[in-house]
């Protein structure tokens, strides 16, 4: 069953890290009908020690509606209790944190598929953009949008919703 | 007059991160803003020189190009997103 009130969610732009284990504590403490969290952190990679730090440039405003939008999107085709999104901007180095997706549902399979979702939903459509910082100093240059990121997402909409 | 919004190589082709424009009745939809833009000065023609690429939102919702500029407040263009 779930609790009236429907699913908890959160969802942030920040500049500031976020605690994975506290974040998830947020969103299941004290409930007792959730069966399967599943959550996916994507974290600032060094690419060999080529780079230093990644720069993340937002869209005030629309970066927190097209995260809700998503989440709608993801609330309206998985059973889900709990939904967190958290992205951060501005200056990230390697081996920080930059996105948190967090899913809980009674089963696993909503709370997998509704995380692999928020995440391909939010690389094509949440209005982010990183740019590198070359360890050597360089001016580096703005990382290009991937073709397979957009078949990922594309992938939700040919496959039959429920 | 709309403000006009840039992000990213946007922006930085653009040289600014905003300006209020004044639209002339000959730019109707996103694509025509987008070539009245690059006919503006060398930054701009090097913003919008590959028109495709470059995306717009209105009011803080995603728009293709052949969407209407009728009624904006807020217009942006800003490349292919690359969060997450």
């Amino acid at each position: 069953m779930r609790e009236p009130g429907g699913t908890t969610r959160h969802i942030s732009v920040q500049a500031d890290p976020f605690d994975l284990a506290a974040e998830v504590e947020k969103l299941t403490g004290g409930r007792t009908d959730i069966g399967a969290v599943v959550t996916f952190t994507g974290l600032c990679r060094d690419e060999a020690g080529q780079l230093s730090a990644l720069e993340l440039e937002h869209y005030p405003g629309m970066a927190e509606d097209e995260m809700t939008r998503v989440v709608d999107k993801a609330e309206q085709r998985w059973p889900l209790q709990a939904v967190g999104v958290i992205h951060r901007y501005g200056v990230i180095r390697p081996g920080e944190v930059i996105v948190l997706v967090v899913t809980a549902s009674a089963h696993r399979v909503a709370a997998f598929e509704a995380a692999s979702f928020l995440m391909d939903y939010l690389k094509t459509r949440a209005p982010f953009w990183k740019k590198e910082h070359p360890a050597d100093g360089s001016s580096g240059g703005w990382v290009e949008a991937k073709a397979l990121d957009d078949l990922a997402a594309e992938r939700w909409s040919a496959a039959k919703s429920d | 007059m709309v403000k006009l919004v840039y992000f990213a190589w946007v922006r930085e082709r653009m040289g600014m991160a905003e300006e209020m424009v004044e639209l002339p009745a000959s730019v109707q939809t996103i694509a025509d803003l987008a070539l009245w833009l690059a006919g503006r000065d060398e930054g701009a023609a090097l913003a919008f020189a590959n028109p495709d690429v470059v995306r717009a939102a209105i009011d803080k919702h995603h728009v293709s190009p052949l969407t209407s500029v009728q009624g904006a407040r807020e217009i942006a263009f800003f490349p292919p997103m690359t969060g997450g």
